[in-house]
């Protein structure tokens, strides 16, 4: 009740824009309570996508957070003196949020983003601080990770920080609108949305770069490309539809779901409408990267004739026959970039066990996708989904029979 | 002994449309309102989603949705010379069960009754003399014009599709012509007309009638309500009646109101709470809240500063009856009125059958597809010498193609065998049904009292229903149906077979789920239990909702008319009750 009403009051309040003035970040603390900052913050930080799992436990930890390299618990970030952050000072959780280490000098894993927070101010960093202590604290062990040998030493995170990792400030760029750097720095920084969107090499690191951004492999979904390609990436939508999609789930194209709902849920939609702005600005810069050119595949490919039975007899009650969709309800998949992106996990995802659209409130219905896993086999998910990535003016390599099947196997594991 | 629960503002029993819509007014006025649902929580997403087979035998014929009477059923007989017994299946209503309630498998006929169907007696009286004297209808005490921006309000929620025929007074061409005003034009347009509907509504216009679409919950395009409630365009799948929507294209409470209230921090829902009695201080001046049993069979009681009944009506009478509210109705002395005036409706069709030319494609279906004649309802016709009052919509209704309920086969088919198979498939394409909705005007010896020898799995006597037909029904629905056999002629079948509303009432085969009546509203404590707001005459905070409330049944589907007196009745409460508990009436 105390965080929504906050968060009301939030949004309508000026400091955003004399805090983008003067673009080195510094708040007016006058303005608001430094816990009220801190709560802001911590939502667009999303800290609660991997801190809460119960919600009547906000900040506990203790969240299976899978990797390529094995599961990791996330910490508890309760005041809680004995097993979260109580007995820390503001100078340690700077270092922690900074350079990724703990009061005791162990090196946190990079699962937790301090290679984005490296930039946030300390300013903001503190006020994240003081609303995670005016909590309540919860006594919660969390658990060791997963990890094999040597990844389980943690020591050897000084390697890869050295490889991996630059201890940066945030520099605006002169060059660029108040409201560009104001997105950067909550993309690059708190936001860390390059830890979904862009590819990692061999070792997890996010890629830079012309890579940046190109789309990524993240909790068993495909993060699609957020860069300026029309086909897979987002270069055909207008300011307003991603506007739209941050700070209300849905646009009139498609909704955000599986990872990225939880994103708009506990994130962005509780951002400032000045905020997502700055956020869609700085976006909208990302050049655009062909990525997987394709031309479309012909109608009389024996995929697309059975996908075309299928989406007829399966999916065109709501996607329309022309692939249309319902604008805010159901997904237009003409055009869609995630339909085509260079990797169609999400989409097979989607097809094999459905997804819930994003709660917020301009839409509060939660349509769902229902899954089709016992009612598809893998030829006919492989080839609806083929057909979708070729139909409706869409291109795209098409998905085999293979993929779909490692795909259920991945989604079987996760649960 | 109970546990207790802590007070609530507000106790809601029942969470169906009438529920749901009062949860959402009240909490809009800051409320603290709990809901207690015998059945479970269920929703599009889970349980309804469109890879679900709409299975006929699950459905229909297995009952899934539809309420179980292995705890609670009610006792029927014809007449009070007969012996009642149980039923042990549903038959000729079928209410629901479960969060939404019936609303998840209505068909989405979507009404508004006639202004002088609110003044029933008073106007028929004044046109055509005295009454019979067992015909025991009456005023509502509210007036059509009272309602009308209530009606407003539920169709807007809804998305519901129509054409408006009469706009302040002024009439529109392509509506109905003899609706009460409207302050404005339908939120959506009409849903797009097969082959049938049009047929009839051609033959209609052609004998001088004024057809009309029929007034529908299915979505004609996508709409987004005033809660900013999304719900999506009609597929024409024909599985609305007796089954759920997957599409989000069926107005519910699941659809229209849930995604909101169930987010709200001032109100709670608790299922598989079954309550037991509604309960009151000693001299029986207010409800003091209701008693309950959970799924783990707990009793629990609810303290609440407000009881709202929003279960079925046969539940709501039987809640009252149970709980000692009021005085239970004897039909030999005519005195009490909880139970009076139960009553149900007239129904009666014609089926056509074409040669193999004409197509009907009855499997693109929505159940409020269809066109309309309202020239033979309520007094929109001069009943002089016809030897009743009252009367129905006539309507084409293309509301399913379903394999196993839908095969009609012309007069003197085998009822199996080749015969049978071949005259369904010969005539399964090629015929239609045009029916009569035919009112229900309620008489001295139809009600509902406590049996005296069954009871319930909570050791409840069960709830007894005496019913029949009337003369009135009789006379007014082969009134009905010859003007059906007129436009059927003109229509120009190979051939077709009347089915006329024959004597006595069975509740065995399936009919309309538009029972009424019971907790009658009216002006007068002296003949009503409720008063024009829906309030007990009796105890000022307790509110009843639902076709209870109707004194008789007029010959439309009731569901645009209950929204509204829930709509009417909760802005009473948020408007007068609250700054001033007591009765909204003065007797």
């Amino acid at each position: 009740m105390m965080i929504r009403s906050s968060a009301i009051i939030f949004a309508g309040s000026t400091f955003i824009g004399l805090m983008a003035s003067t673009a080195a970040m510094a708040i007016d603390a006058n303005d608001w309570t430094m816990r009220q900052r801190g709560l802001y913050l911590t939502r667009a930080g999303d800290c609660a996508a991997c801190h809460t799992v119960d919600e009547n436990k906000p900040m506990a930890g203790d969240y299976a957070l899978s990797t390529p390299f094995g599961t990791i618990y996330t910490a508890n970030i309760t005041p809680d003196e004995e097993t979260g952050i109580g007995a820390w000072t503001a100078d340690d959780f700077y270092r922690a949020m900074n350079e990724g280490i703990r009061p005791n000098g162990e090196r946190l894993y990079p699962a937790f983003p301090y290679t984005h927070y490296t930039i946030v101010t300390r300013e903001d960093s503190n006020a994240i601080f003081a609303y995670l202590n005016s909590l309540e604290p919860v006594r919660q062990q969390v658990r060791e990770p997963e990890f094999p040998w040597p990844l389980s030493m943690r020591f050897a995170l000084r390697g890869w920080n050295l490889l991996n990792f630059e201890n940066e400030e945030f520099e605006p760029d002169p060059e660029k609108s108040d409201a560009w750097n104001r997105g950067k720095y909550l993309v690059e920084g708190l936001g860390h949305c390059a830890m979904c969107h862009s590819p990692k090499n061999i070792i997890g690191a996010v890629k830079e770069g012309d890579d940046a951004f190109t789309g990524g492999y993240a909790e068993g979904w495909w993060a699609p490309s957020l860069t300026g390609s029309t086909r897979d990436g987002i270069g055909d939508w207008s300011d307003e539809q991603l506007f739209d999609f941050l700070k209300h789930g849905r646009n009139d194209r498609t909704a955000a779901f599986g990872p990225m709902a939880e994103v708009v849920e506990v994130s962005t939609s509780h951002m400032t409408d000045e905020d997502v702005q700055a956020i869609v600005e700085y976006i909208r810069s990302i050049p655009a990267q062909e990525t997987d050119e394709a031309e479309p595949m012909e109608d009389d490919d024996p995929a697309m004739q059975l996908g075309r039975t299928i989406y007829e007899a399966q999916c065109s009650a709501c996607h329309a026959p022309d692939g249309s969709g319902v604008p805010g309800q159901f997904a237009a998949l003409a055009g869609s970039s995630l339909a085509q992106s260079s990797n169609p996990t999400s989409l097979v995802r989607i097809i094999l066990e459905g997804a819930r659209a994003a709660q917020t409130e301009r839409y509060p219905t939660r349509h769902v996708m229902p899954a089709f896993d016992w009612k598809l086999d893998d030829e006919e998910v492989a080839a609806v989904a083929t057909y979708v990535r070729n139909a409706f003016g869409n291109a795209a390599s098409p998905v085999s029979e293979d993929f779909v099947e490692d795909t259920r196997e991945d989604i079987r594991k996760e649960r | 002994m109970a546990r207790i629960m802590p007070r609530k503002d507000v106790v809601i029993v029942g969470l169906g449309w009438t529920g749901s819509i009062v949860a959402q007014e009240l909490t809009e006025e800051g409320l603290d309102v709990v809901a207690l649902e015998r059945g479970v929580w269920r929703a599009t997403s889970e349980d309804f989603a469109v890879t679900n087979a709409q299975d006929e035998v699950r459905y229909r014929y297995r009952h899934e949705l539809f309420e179980s009477l292995s705890r609670q059923t009610l006792t029927f007989r014809n007449n009070m010379n007969e012996i009642a017994l149980p039923m042990r299946q549903l038959g000729s209503f079928l209410p629901g069960t479960n969060v939404g309630g019936s609303g998840v498998h209505w068909n989405g006929q979507t009404w508004r009754f006639l202004p002088s169907d609110f003044v029933a007696r008073s106007h028929n009286e004044e046109r055509y003399g005295a009454l019979p004297e067992d015909m025991t209808i009456q005023d509502w005490g509210v007036t059509y014009d009272d309602l009308e921006p209530h009606f407003t309000k539920f169709e807007f929620l809804c998305g519901i599709a129509g054409k408006a025929g009469n706009i302040k007074g002024e009439l529109q061409p392509g509506g109905n012509p003899f609706e009460g005003w409207r302050s404005t034009e339908y939120p959506t347009p009409p849903m797009k007309m097969v082959y049938g509907p049009t047929l009839f509504a051609k033959a209609s216009e052609e004998l001088g009638y004024h057809p009309f679409p029929g007034p529908s919950a299915n979505m004609s395009q996508a709409y987004t309500n005033p809660l900013g409630v999304s719900m999506a365009p009609c597929t024409y799948c024909g599985f609305c009646e007796k089954f759920a929507c997957g599409n989000y294209s069926k107005a519910t409470a699941e659809t229209t109101i849930l995604p909101v209230l169930m987010e709200k921090d001032n109100f709670t829902l608790r299922t598989e709470s079954m309550v037991l009695r509604v309960l009151t201080d000693k001299q029986k001046t207010r409800a003091t809240g209701v008693e309950y049993i959970t799924a783990e069979g707990e009793l629990v009681e609810q303290p609440a500063d407000i009881v709202i009944l929003a279960a079925y009506i046969t539940h709501n009478v039987h809640l009252m009856l149970v709980s000692g509210i009021g005085q239970p109705y004897n039909p030999r002395t005519g005195e009490g009125l909880v139970g009076k005036n139960y009553a149900y409706q007239t129904m009666s069709g014609v089926t056509l059958f074409y040669d193999d030319d004409t197509w009907f494609n009855p499997f693109v279906g929505a159940g409020a597809l269809g066109m309309c004649v309202d020239d033979f309802n309520g007094d929109n016709f001069d009943h002089t010498g016809l030897g009743f009052i009252g009367g129905g919509y006539l309507a084409q209704w293309q509301t399913n193609g379903r394999p196993i309920e839908s095969q009609p086969t012309p007069e003197g088919t085998p009822k199996w065998g080749a015969q049978y198979k071949k005259a369904v498939r010969e005539n399964y394409q090629h015929s239609i049904s045009i029916g009569a909705h035919g009112a229900q005007m309620s008489y001295r010896q139809n009600y509902l009292d406590l049996d005296p020898t069954y009871r319930d799995a909570y050791g409840r006597p069960l709830l007894r229903m005496t019913f029949d037909f009337t003369e009135n029904d009789y006379n007014m629905s082969n009134f009905l149906t010859d003007r059906l056999v007129d436009i059927a002629k003109v229509m120009n079948p190979k051939s077709y077979k009347v089915s006329r509303r024959e004597g006595p009432y069975s509740i065995v085969p399936y009919q309309t789920t538009h029972n009424t009546g019971g907790h009658i509203m009216g002006a007068s404590p002296a003949d009503s239990v409720t008063n024009r707001f829906n309030q007990s005459w009796d105890l000022p905070n307790l509110f009843l909702m639902g076709a209870g409330n109707f004194p008789q049944n007029p010959g439309y589907n009731p569901t645009g008319t209950v929204a509204a007196l829930a709509y009417h009745s909760a802005q009473a409460i948020r408007e007068q009750y609250l700054s001033n508990p007591g009765p909204l009436v003065q007797a």
